[in-house]
């Protein structure tokens, strides 16, 4: 919304400063956008006279002028023909910049002759594209004073951001009635003067809706002005309109524009010759079409409001108007209509048909109803007055909505909201100065709201009106105890877990990314999404159009950018969540991660202590396994199983599983050929782990269980089976671990060996097994019996052999 | 030598054995001056044969000497590196945390009712507008998915599960159909909400001031509160905080410019009436920073699109060691 200062104090008497109402708008939540002072903006320009002015000596077309600044005297040359002794110009001392050519004036020789600023032309200060010539100022212009006076350009622009709730303040009015109540002047209330008809209003008008529809427009309201003289109006009605970046057209026009911006009412006028018949408010019919004032067709409908003669459609109402009978130059008889549009069937039709205009922007918001006849007043006056005519009688088709009652406040409210301390007093002129009607007294207020006040419902609204004027400076921090009582965890389980995950898995070297949760469609299919139920509707592009059903894609392809940049090694994990439907439950929590080239915990690449292996499905597993580990489950024990989804090499993938169905995480080598369809170049391995999948964390107190250490000596024997290739060594290890449950403490498998010495078909996997005793020292014919029950039980579990 | 003197044949063996042969008044006195000698010779020998293996050592460490400017490699703690927005989510847990606040979370995709309905903005309210909101299609209910265009449903959810007294922070992406030089499609948000029978204003810039000063690290801070408008506070405020520019560092705490941080308000009785909580007893309030930009301005990150590019170069840069866990005891950014 922008106004000008003198355009303000139309409606507000102050002598506050440009800065004071700018500051005020902002922290009253009016928020200052934009302000242009032309004062500011032209400040080092002044009205200088040219003294005398020679023919420059080397050049046909320049002049060498003297140049009384004031101030001194100082050769200026200029190559403007109009240049001449006695006239006053707008003089730019060297240092400043001079917008319309875009440079920063410096002391220049010109053709040989030394030359200290210059005379400005329009166009060089971009007033206008004049350049014929330079600015000749009026003779009684005052050398050495602003050039931005003597120019007339004193009166500052300020843009201010509306909310929503606001469409008051979409009138210079309205904005001046905040500003006086926040004490920066008074209110100039104008009350319209109601213009008497001459005649019988002619052009007949009516409200066709059905009772379900009627409140698309309850109120219109039109009469009928003969024997106007448009034309281009007033010059100070365009400056102001100019001034707020509208485009003068004709005065009936620029007159309803003006009421729009004054006094938040969009009105329409209408060249009455053009109509045939009633004019009526209704909803649209299928297939009624009319060309509208930004030139398009519109085929209106039946959910919008339409404006009618007997004939045809001549536009949406509340929203624009149909070209064929609008008001031109040639327009004598102009019929004005004030209406009232619902607010959400203006939003909604606005926005189906896609029309931006002031007038949608103001019904959307909600106009003021009760203004539908003094507005209608307004715009007649003043169409009187700049166009001449006689005015007929005012004809109203339906009433105004009903305002909104009186409810009840109690102004020690405003304290318990805010813990401002302000006198009841001080509300009730606040809340009088806004407009509002007070009755009774406190604690039992009956406030009504006024009618240009939608956004009023109840006593927290007022609340907001009192906190924003007074000053949200005013409110004292005050400190908030914290509840007393033992204090609880601030973290859930699953966020400590998600935190742990992250540190674990940047200590062991991977580099955590934050990727896009919608990547594309091809990409999301590769792991099993592309669901059309999380397609988005409208995606910001074709690369964002799916969400995620996992995230590894958005990790390889980020992996195989920075391999692109030159990082041939390394590892990149996310946190965040995955979708596999739209509901709250189908969306969960991963932990992912994809390593590439040569990595280890060591670290990368190629070193002289020795390279550091290929990414492989250990690497994903072992990544997996430190995450769980730290969640304090035990990896060692858990079930792994040849699974995994198909994006993953079907013999370098596995999963992490608590029972048959409960899938903790994946891992393994990915797919050659989703990598090739994502654009990446492998190997690359990579894991995704569950976070919601987990099982719960047991709550047990903070103390441990006693130490069992023993101190005696432990013994270690090794075992070397040969089995067949396909048994897992994860069962091997197993049944070595269960021949003794009390005596063996560890198993750990050292050697896997296939070759020279092993059969076509076979392995040898190699163990140690560590026997704890606790009680007693074992006799070496124990630890025979154990090393039998170790053979026993893997060769039954595994069909293999003990390797001689 | 050692034979030669101290053997069971040795010399000085040869004295002891003569003592026996000396009458008892000597005796004594020999006794002692043969014991003696023994010791004595015995040390010079035990100190001439630590000095031959100390000089054997020598040797062959002088043969085993190593190049020790050979590089080492760092291992997994020198490449790792957390993300700036987990970081600086963890910094804003340790300070919330302190002041009494969980952690909330809620769902990405959400309900229009929990985006929008339930937080005051009805179908046709013109804030949706203002909201730029990703779709997904109708279901078989007609009901239309949304990506949340903030972190406030996640308040419709806590106060649908929890009875006051709240006080929740909802750290969590969100997303905007907005793109461009200093808008991402996705980005994040931290919501913070208090629900009880007294927390007013003033408490709300408490403790907006406290953590301002706590998250930046200053004594004290500038901030300027404006009111302005959003459907599910009232009354509702922007704020603003001070800073200074010198060159292309942004100071918070000097100067005298504001830059706009965050959007705050009292909770609007309507969200707490579509929440079954009564407005005539309970009453709090609720705030929406942006993460991302808490980050550029702490740490100096330039452009907000670099966050989401995955850039190994940018990542290490600006990323944090695995080790470097905000505490308030260990200073949030040491």
């Amino acid at each position: 919304m922008k106004f000008t200062i003198a355009w303000l104090k139309e409606h507000l008497d102050t002598d506050a400063s440009l800065e004071e109402i700018a500051e005020t708008l902002t922290v009253i939540g009016l928020e200052v956008e934009e302000i242009v002072d032309p004062a500011e903006a032209f400040k080092a320009y002044t009205v200088a006279e040219v003294v005398a002015a020679e023919k420059h000596p080397d050049a046909d077309k320049l002049q060498v002028c003297t140049v009384n600044t004031g101030t001194e005297t100082l050769q200026v040359v200029c190559g403007a023909p109009n240049a001449r002794a006695g006239m006053k110009g707008v003089f730019a001392p060297v240092g400043t910049y001079v917008p319309g050519i875009d440079v920063t004036l410096t002391k220049a020789k010109i053709r040989g002759v030394e030359s200290f600023g210059m005379l400005c032309s329009e166009r060089e200060l971009e007033l206008s594209d004049e350049h014929h010539g330079i600015i000749e100022l009026p003779e009684d212009a005052e050398v050495g004073s602003p050039a931005a006076d003597a120019l007339g350009l004193t009166d500052a622009m300020i843009d201010i951001a509306i909310t929503p709730n606001r469409p008051d303040c979409l009138a210079v009015s309205g904005i001046a009635r905040d500003l006086a109540a926040a004490g920066l002047g008074t209110f100039k209330d104008k009350p319209v003067e109601p213009v008497k008809g001459d005649f019988k209003n002619p052009q007949p008008i009516a409200l066709k809706f059905d009772a379900d529809s009627a409140d698309a427009c309850p109120v219109f309201a039109g009469r009928v002005v003969k024997g106007v003289k448009n034309g281009p109006s007033p010059d100070w009605l365009q400056a102001r309109l100019k001034a707020i970046g509208l485009r003068p057209i004709n005065a009936l026009v620029d007159i309803t524009n003006y009421i729009s911006f004054d006094r938040a009412r969009p009105l329409h006028v209408y060249d009455a010759d053009k109509l045939t018949g009633t004019i009526s408010a209704r909803l649209g019919k299928v297939s009624e079409k009319f060309e509208a004032l930004d030139g398009k067709t519109y085929e209106v409908d039946p959910e919008a409001t339409v404006i009618a003669d007997d004939e045809k459609v001549l536009g949406f109402g509340g929203i624009m108007g149909g070209e064929e009978t609008g008001c031109t130059d040639e327009t004598t008889n102009v019929f004005i209509e004030s209406a009232y549009f619902d607010p959400i069937r203006t939003a909604k039709t606005g926005r189906r048909f896609n029309i931006v205009s002031d007038a949608r922007y103001r019904f959307e918001r909600g106009v003021d109803p009760q203004f539908v006849v003094p507005g209608l007043e307004l715009a007649t006056q003043m169409i009187l007055d700049l166009c001449g005519g006689e005015a007929s009688e005012i004809e109203v088709a339906g009433e105004a909505p009903e305002g909104r009652p009186a409810f009840g406040f109690d102004p020690a409210r405003v304290k318990r909201l805010s813990g401002l301390d302000i006198s009841n007093k001080e509300i009730e002129v606040t809340l009088e100065k806004l407009g509002f009607e007070l009755a009774g007294s406190a604690p039992d207020l009956q406030v009504t709201p006024p009618s240009w006040r939608p956004d009023i419902h109840g006593p927290a609204d007022l609340v907001e009106e009192i906190v924003r004027l007074v000053g949200v400076d005013k409110v004292a921090p005050t400190p908030m105890p914290r509840a007393s009582g033992v204090a609880k965890p601030v973290l859930t389980d699953k966020q400590i877990r998600q935190r742990l995950a992250r540190r674990v898995l940047a200590s062991r070297g991977l580099v955590e990314a934050v990727t896009w949760s919608f990547i594309p469609e091809a990409h999301a299919r590769l792991f099993g999404g592309g669901a059309p139920a999380l397609k988005l509707d409208n995606p910001i592009s074709t690369e964002m159009s799916d969400m995620r059903p996992s995230l590894l894609p958005g990790l390889v392809t980020a992996a195989q950018r920075n391999k692109d940049r030159g990082f041939s090694d390394g590892g990149l994990f996310e946190l965040g969540q995955a979708y596999s439907g739209a509901k709250p439950e189908d969306q969960y929590l991963a932990a992912s991660g994809v390593r590439f080239g040569n990595v280890s915990l060591e670290g990368l690449g190629r070193d002289w202590q020795g390279n550091a292996p290929k990414a492989d499905v250990f690497a994903a597993k072992a990544d997996l396994a430190a995450m769980l580990q730290s969640f304090g489950l035990d990896p060692s024990s858990m079930m792994v199983v040849a699974e995994a989804p198909d994006w993953f090499h079907p013999g370098r993938s596995g999963s992490f599983k608590l029972g048959p169905k409960v899938t903790l995480g994946v891992f393994g080598a990915l797919h050659p050929e989703t990598l090739r369809a994502l654009g990446a170049e492998g190997p690359m391995a990579g894991f995704e782990l569950y976070l919601d999948a987990l099982p719960k964390q047991k709550k047990k107190g903070s103390g441990r269980s006693a130490l069992g250490a023993s101190d005696l000596q432990a013994v270690r024997r090794d075992f070397a089976f040969l089995v067949d290739i396909s048994v897992p060594a994860g069962d091997l290890i197993k049944a070595a671990r269960s021949a003794d449950k009390a005596l063996i403490a560890q198993v750990g498998l050292f050697d896997v060996f296939t070759g020279k010495g092993v059969p076509e078909g076979k392995k040898s996997l190699a163990i140690e097994v560590t026997l704890q005793p606790m009680e007693k020292t074992l006799t070496d014919k124990e630890i025979d019996a154990v090393a039998e029950k170790i053979v026993a039980s893997v060769v039954k579990a595994t069909g293999g052999e003990l390797r001689g | 030598m050692r034979v030669s003197a101290l053997g069971k044949k040795g010399r000085v063996s040869g004295l002891m054995k003569s003592l026996g042969e000396m009458p008892p008044e000597e005796r004594k006195s020999f006794g002692q001056a043969v014991n003696a000698l023994k010791d004595e010779i015995g040390a010079a020998l035990q100190e001439k044969h630590e000095a031959l293996s100390r000089a054997a050592l020598s040797e062959k460490l002088a043969a085993e000497r190593e190049d020790v400017t050979l590089p080492v490699r760092l291992g997994p703690l020198a490449q790792g590196r957390i993300h700036p927005v987990s970081q600086v989510i963890d910094e804003i847990t340790e300070i919330f945390g302190d002041m009494g606040f969980a952690i909330a979370e809620g769902p990405d995709i959400e309900t229009d009712f929990n985006n929008f309905t339930a937080l005051n903005i009805p179908p046709e309210h013109p804030a949706r507008q203002d909201h730029d909101t990703f779709y997904f299609s109708p279901d078989e209910n007609g009901e239309r998915a949304v990506l949340r265009t903030h972190t406030s449903p996640v308040q419709i959810r806590t106060m649908l599960a929890e009875e006051p007294p709240l006080r929740i922070i909802a750290p969590g992406r969100v997303y905007r159909s907005d793109s461009d030089q200093t808008h991402t499609p996705m980005f994040h948000q931290v919501e913070g909400l208090v629900i009880d029978e007294e927390t007013h204003l003033g408490h709300l810039k408490w403790v907006l001031e406290e953590f301002c000063k706590a998250f930046f690290e200053v004594d004290s801070v500038k901030m300027r509160f404006r009111a302005s408008h959003f459907p599910f506070t009232e009354p509702s405020m922007e704020v603003d905080i001070g800073y200074a520019k010198v060159g292309d560092e942004i100071r918070i705490g000097e100067g005298d410019q504001w830059l706009e941080i965050l959007g705050c308000g009292m909770v609007h009785p309507n969200v707490l009436r579509n929440v079954n909580i009564d407005p005539e007893r309970y009453q709090g309030f609720a705030f929406g920073v942006g993460i991302d930009r808490l980050a550029m301005l702490k740490y100096g990150m330039p452009d907000l699109r670099a966050f989401f590019s995955a850039d190994l170069r940018w990542l290490k840069h600006y990323g944090f060691s695995a080790l470097n866990v905000p505490t308030l005891a260990g200073g949030l950014s040491s």
